[in-house]
């Protein structure tokens, strides 16, 4: 069920959110031991192409690599082949897409460029 | 040289066509004595009907394989000593396989998947053509060379986990024999093999658990050779060859 173009997804996302991923972890442990409050977080992020480029890339790659890496998990252990596999996959890309991108989109271009 | 004094609880899958169940025999324990010589006594001595494969009993035919104690093993070379536990011995046909009978897996899947794979020799000279000079230092010769001792015992095939999971999967042997073809440089089908171990069943589902390398009892590593194909399919989607 993983073919060539799927595995070179999941290993090029990997190898896009492992930056990503150390990034967000300094500014998570920045934000708390500056004890920034939300309002505060929230006036640094909004407007920012910054902030929209890096975690729009970020939601973007873990959208592409859960969606593939579930497909293989509810394969091998529940059996999912053919359409019903790929109808998964696309839902949970869909999904993931969709909360994540929505997300990055509120705290950062929602209220328009600064 | 017989040791009267012990026998070995041998517990052994019979089945007649979908009534798969074990049986349990007593079979006097022997010097140096091999899981093959247990089954081969059995059917020897006990029931005749017991259906099992064996052919050159020195480890070179891969017709013997079995699951012992719930692990794939070589049967004729496989002694006692190595896997009884407590003087009990679990046999049964292989895992991954259809059972025909008894001991006897239709050997069928594992094949076919070796063409699915294009694991086949591909000439590209005719008999007229001089051959082709490959030295024991080629880079290539020395890869390929800890891939082509493979017996075809379908003990790898057993092991695996992802061919448990995944009936499409080609398999480790398949895909190891794939990698020393891409390795032969005097092969000519190599865009047609990458092509079909990149497929839905191809190399790139292969998790890297390394059951196979454990198992095999030539101590080749099939995990190995599945890593260098997934290399050269990658490769060869970079450059825009698919």
């Amino acid at each position: 069920m993983l073919t060539l173009r799927l595995y070179f997804a999941q290993r090029l996302t990997a190898i896009i959110m492992a930056p990503l991923t150390l990034g967000h972890l300094v500014v998570m442990i920045y934000a708390v031991q500056d004890g920034l409050s939300v309002a505060e977080i929230l006036a640094r992020t909004r407007g920012s192409v910054t902030w929209f480029l890096f975690y729009g890339s970020f939601v973007l790659a873990v959208a592409v690599h859960a969606a593939i890496g579930l497909r293989v998990i509810i394969s091998e252990w529940l059996g999912v082949r053919g359409v019903m596999l790929s109808f998964f996959s696309w839902a949970v890309l869909v999904l993931l897409l969709f909360l994540g991108g929505r997300a990055v989109w509120m705290v950062t271009l929602a209220g328009g460029l600064q | 040289m017989v040791d009267t004094e012990t026998f070995l609880d041998v517990s052994i899958w019979r089945d007649q066509g979908g009534d798969g169940h074990f049986e349990t025999y007593q079979v006097p324990r022997l010097a140096n004595q091999t899981i093959l010589d247990v089954v081969s006594w059995v059917q020897q001595h006990i029931d005749p009907t017991l259906s099992y494969r064996f052919a050159c009993r020195v480890g070179m035919c891969g017709s013997c394989a079995m699951m012992v104690n719930g692990e794939p093993r070589w049967t004729c070379r496989t002694h006692v000593k190595k896997v009884v536990v407590e003087d009990c011995l679990e046999i049964a046909p292989l895992r991954n396989l259809p059972v025909i009978k008894d001991l006897v897996v239709d050997m069928d899947p594992f094949f076919d998947k070796w063409v699915a794979a294009n694991a086949v020799f591909e000439p590209s000279r005719t008999r007229d053509d001089p051959m082709a000079p490959i030295t024991p230092d080629d880079p290539m010769r020395i890869v390929a060379d800890g891939a082509i001792e493979c017996i075809n015992c379908a003990v790898c095939y057993a092991a695996c986990d992802v061919v448990a999971a995944n009936p499409e999967y080609l398999g480790p042997a398949a895909l190891n024999r794939s990698w020393s073809l891409v390795n032969d440089s005097r092969d000519a089908g190599q865009a047609q093999r990458l092509h079909a171990v990149s497929a839905g069943g191809g190399c790139h589902n292969c998790h890297s658990q390394q059951s196979c390398a454990k198992f095999c009892p030539n101590e080749l590593n099939p995990t190995l050779s599945i890593s260098g194909l997934k290399r050269a399919t990658l490769k060869s989607l970079l450059r825009w060859d698919r």
